[in-house]
C-alpha cells in the first residue's frame, strides 16, 4: 500500500493505492484519524486500491464515526468495483458518502 | 466425487504473508472454472479466515504456521485451514449485527456470506483449530 495526503478545496485527501489488508491498514487508520484530528474535512481517494480487507474497511469506519463525532465531513472517492464489492458485503455502501472524484464530492457539497 | 488436491501451503501467520494467500486462491479458483467475480469472493473469504487465524488464534505470535489446503471435487472447491495455537472458544466466532456500526468484526460475516458451508473445530489432543468451507462452483 501507498499513501499520499494532498489538500483540495480546503479538504485533507488521503490517497491510498496497491493492497490494503492487515500489514498495512494501521498505518492508513493512523493517517485518517491524524487527520481529523488536526479538524480537517478528509476523503479518502481509493480510486487506486486494487484490494481491501475487513481491516481496511475497519479503518474508514472508525473515520467515519470519529467525524460524524467531532462534526467533522467524511468521505470515500473513486471506489472501484472490487472495493465497492467488499464495502456492499459489510453492508456499508449506503453508509459511507461516495462520490466519483474529491472534486465532484466538494462541488456538490454531499459530505456528511 | 473425488477431491483433488490443488494446494497445499505451509506459511508464517503473518500479516505480509496474506497476499500470498490471495494470489494463491485466486490462482486455484480460476484453474478451477471460477469466473472472475467469484475468485474475487473467494479470494475475500480465505483473506479473512487467515485473518483471523492471526489475529483471534495466535494473538499476534507471529510464531505460528497456517496451513492451507484447497481441494476440488468438481461441482465444489473445499478449503481447509488448520493452525497450531490454542483451540479458540468456538461460542465466540459469529457474525456480528450489521446494523451495530462499528470498526472491526467482519471478517466471520464475509466467510458466512460468500461460503456455502463453514465448519469450525479442534484439532485432536488441543493441538490446534481447524475451519473447513466449502463453496460450489458449478
Amino acid at each position: 500500500m501507498e499513501l499520499k495526503l494532498r489538500e483540495e478545496g480546503g479538504y485533507a485527501v488521503i490517497e491510498l493505492s496497491g493492497e490494503v489488508d492487515l500489514s498495512c491498514s494501521p498505518e492508513a487508520r493512523k493517517e485518517i484519524l491524524a487527520c481529523l484530528k488536526a479538524s480537517k474535512n478528509l476523503l479518502v481517494d481509493l480510486s487506486a486500491v486494487t484490494y481491501i480487507d475487513s481491516s481496511g474497511v475497519a479503518s474508514l469506519v472508525e473515520g467515519y464515526q470519529t467525524a460524524k463525532k467531532q462534526n467533522q465531513k467524511f468521505g470515500l472517492v473513486g471506489v472501484s468495483k472490487g472495493v465497492l464489492s467488499v464495502l456492499q458485503l459489510a453492508r456499508l455502501d449506503k453508509v459511507f458518502p461516495i462520490h466519483n472524484s474529491a472534486a465532484e464530492c466538494i462541488a456538490a457539497n454531499k459530505l456528511s | 466425487m473425488n477431491k483433488e488436491q490443488l494446494v497445499k501451503l505451509h506459511l508464517p501467520a503473518i500479516p505480509e504473508r496474506l497476499c500470498l494467500v490471495r494470489v494463491l486462491v485466486k490462482r486455484a479458483a480460476e484453474l478451477a472454472g471460477c469466473d472472475a467475480e467469484l475468485s474475487e469472493k473467494l479470494v475475500i473469504a480465505v483473506n479473512e479466515a487467515c485473518m483471523n487465524v492471526i489475529e483471534h488464534a495466535y494473538k499476534g505470535d507471529d510464531s505460528g504456521e497456517i496451513i492451507l489446503e484447497i481441494h476440488n471435487n468438481g461441482s465444489s472447491l473445499f478449503f481447509r485451514l488448520l493452525d497450531h495455537a490454542d483451540p479458540i472458544d468456538l461460542d465466540s466466532v459469529k457474525p456480528r449485527n450489521l446494523e451495530d456500526l462499528r470498526p472491526g468484526g467482519l471478517g466471520t460475516h464475509f466467510i458466512r456470506e460468500i461460503m456455502d458451508e463453514c465448519h469450525m473445530g479442534h484439532l485432536e489432543g488441543g493441538t490446534g483449530n481447524y475451519l473447513e468451507m466449502r463453496k460450489k462452483i458449478s
